[in-house]
């Protein structure tokens, strides 16, 4: 009897070791598997907005993934305020940009440009966009995402949170990437 | 101490060490077969050799390849594919025993759905077989991403995006699978990591347990008998072969096995010597481009079903269609409510049942490849309906059908 109590107490002694060992463990796991520092801080992209040209579709590169630029031209932006999508424009001077990230809101697809329809079909699973990167056609959920921005003049810096952003956010236009 | 004598041979030194006799006895020589049973039971074995295969090829890839972003592309189609002497040997033969080890899973699959192999004491045959779909799913897919092509590199984007789960947004879960923002280094390595260490093991380990489930059952028949295995193994062992229902595992049964055995292997290597090229999808030799979407990104055959399960829905109905693809078989012996472990065609409606299933999955697998426009779509949609539709009234036809 008192051998058996004994060998439970060892057990149960045993398992207690066990078991912090194997948090600890799963913790250090989990945390290997994180991004590294170096791939977190790798960072900010500058646009010289200056340099783009009406519905003329340029792709930029920010943490690895692609951002489509599209100055709108006034009839863009005549169909932005018809289809009450202006939000999703961002005003650099006196021009509108769409800034998006250029990966399908469905799985992550680059959805490719029309400039004669002016619009973007993802060829994955056949959603389309309009000019704003809004989506016209599912199975895509939402429109394309705007990444973090700020506006510096006639520049505009990805990666930054500037107060037109966070509007976005807070207003609900876009989500956090 | 154990007492020991002097060995008379090689074998009884071994005998006495290891028992070799008793293990060759109750794993091989008395472990009995049923007679009535067609070349569809020998898929197991002809699965067991193709993972031979798989894994040797393996090994020798294994020497040259290189898991880096820069490297890896090269190391495939120029080192192994040009330099290496008989490496076009290595690659052809894993790339098609990838793809054929699923066909013939599939028809492993579909012949126990057939004779009701998943019942009656044999659901846990069913489940470790099921876990094994799942992991050898799993290392295909890391597999597909090491020669680093068009297809690698968006296959691993558009997969790992399933696990942000729609709407709620699990962009950090993407990010820690990914070791990255996008499949960069870090992804490369750990997806090398799980295809040629951890998944290999797994899969060694779940083919253990998939034996060991066979064991107490037995294998199936032909006509869902069931057997006395003790009875008929004592008549086999008194001599009265041909009144027995059984045989021996070995050699007797093992004899037919390696003959279906050898066919399958005239059609694998007739396959990597003069079609390897359907299991190479040209797409995969251009080098990966983050900045690059291919035209049509589709996956290998055998997903085309499940991922045209999710295609036709919008985000977040697709995810859950295809999560209920994706773990629905498993529950197989579960739905199916009938008193009878018999072949499809002595049991009514579930033949229909189970022709409607497989010719609804092949045309699944058809549209998955059709570009997602016009008729198709639509086709598409209705088949995937179909295939949820099947699952919902399998326990209700089930459990109407009548005692055999």
């Amino acid at each position: 009897m008192k051998d058996s109590s004994r060998r439970g107490f060892m057990g149960k002694a045993f398992g207690a070791v066990a078991g912090v060992g194997a948090v600890a463990s799963l913790y250090a796991m989990k945390k290997t598997w994180d991004p590294l520092p170096s791939v977190k801080a790798a960072g900010f992209t500058t646009l010289d907005m200056t340099a783009y040209e009406g519905n003329v579709l340029v792709t930029e590169k920010w943490r690895g993934k692609p951002v489509f630029v599209l100055k709108q031209t006034p009839e863009m932006v005549e169909f932005a305020k018809k289809k009450n999508e202006l939000n999703r424009l961002i005003k650099v001077g006196n021009d509108y940009y769409m800034i998006v990230l250029g990966l399908c809101t469905h799985l992550g697809c680059i959805p490719g440009y029309d400039a004669e329809k002016k619009s973007f079909l993802c060829a994955c699973h056949g959603g389309t966009y309009d000019s704003t990167a809004m989506v016209t056609k599912a199975p895509p959920p939402r429109g394309l995402d705007i990444p973090p921005f700020k506006v510096d003049g006639m520049k505009v810096v990805l990666g930054e949170e500037g107060p037109e952003y966070k509007k976005l956010l807070q207003e609900g236009v876009t989500l956090p990437v | 101490m154990a007492h020991f004598t002097k060995a008379t041979s090689l074998h009884d030194w071994l005998n006495q060490r290891l028992a070799v006799d008793t293990l060759r006895r109750v794993l091989a020589k008395e472990y009995w077969i049923p007679k009535d049973i067609n070349f569809l039971w020998a898929m197991g074995m002809v699965l067991a050799i193709t993972f031979g295969l798989l894994l040797v090829s393996g090994i020798f890839l294994l020497m040259y390849y290189q898991p880096n972003v820069n490297l890896a592309f090269d190391s495939v189609n120029y080192t192994i594919m040009k330099e290496v002497e008989f490496g076009w040997l290595w690659r052809h033969i894993h790339g098609v025993a990838a793809s054929v080890v699923f066909l013939i899973i599939y028809i492993h699959m579909f012949t126990g759905i057939y004779y009701g192999s998943y019942k009656k004491g044999r659901e846990l045959i069913w489940i470790s077989g099921m876990l094994l779909f799942v992991t050898f799913s799993a290392e295909a897919f890391s597999g597909y991403m090491l020669p680093w092509g068009q297809m690698s590199y968006w296959a691993g984007m558009v997969i790992t995006n399933l696990f942000s789960l729609g709407d709620l947004h699990m962009n950090g879960l993407v990010e820690w699978i990914r070791g990255d923002y996008v499949p960069g280094q870090a992804f490369l390595n750990r997806f090398f990591m799980l295809h040629v260490l951890l998944l290999p093991l797994v899969i060694m380990a779940l083919i253990g347990l998939h034996f060991g489930t066979l064991r107490i059952p037995h294998v199936n028949n032909q006509e869902g008998e069931e057997i006395d295995f003790e009875e008929e193994a004592a008549k086999y062992k008194a001599g009265k072969k041909a009144e027995s229902k059984v045989i021996a595992f070995a050699n007797d049964f093992l004899a037919k096995d390696m003959f279906v055995v050898s066919v399958f292997l005239i059609f694998f290597f007739y396959l990597v010597f003069y079609h390897y090229d359907f299991a190479m999808d040209p797409v995969n030799f251009d080098p990966a481009d983050p900045l690059k979407t291919p035209a049509h990104i589709y996956p290998e055959w055998y997903f085309l079903w499940s991922y045209e399960i999710l295609r036709p829905f919008s985000t977040n109905v697709g995810l859950v269609a295809f999560g209920f693809a994706q773990v629905i078989f498993f529950l197989l012996p579960f739905l199916d409510k009938s008193p009878n472990a018999k072949p499809a065609h002595k049991r009514g409606l579930f033949k229909v049942w189970f022709w409607v299933m497989l010719v609804d999955m092949i045309i699944l697998t058809a549209m998955g490849k059709l570009p997602p426009e016009g008729i198709f779509s639509t086709i598409g949609l209705y088949a995937a309906l179909t295939f949820i539709g099947l699952w919902i009234i399998l326990p209700i036809i089930t459990k109407m059908e009548k005692e055999v």
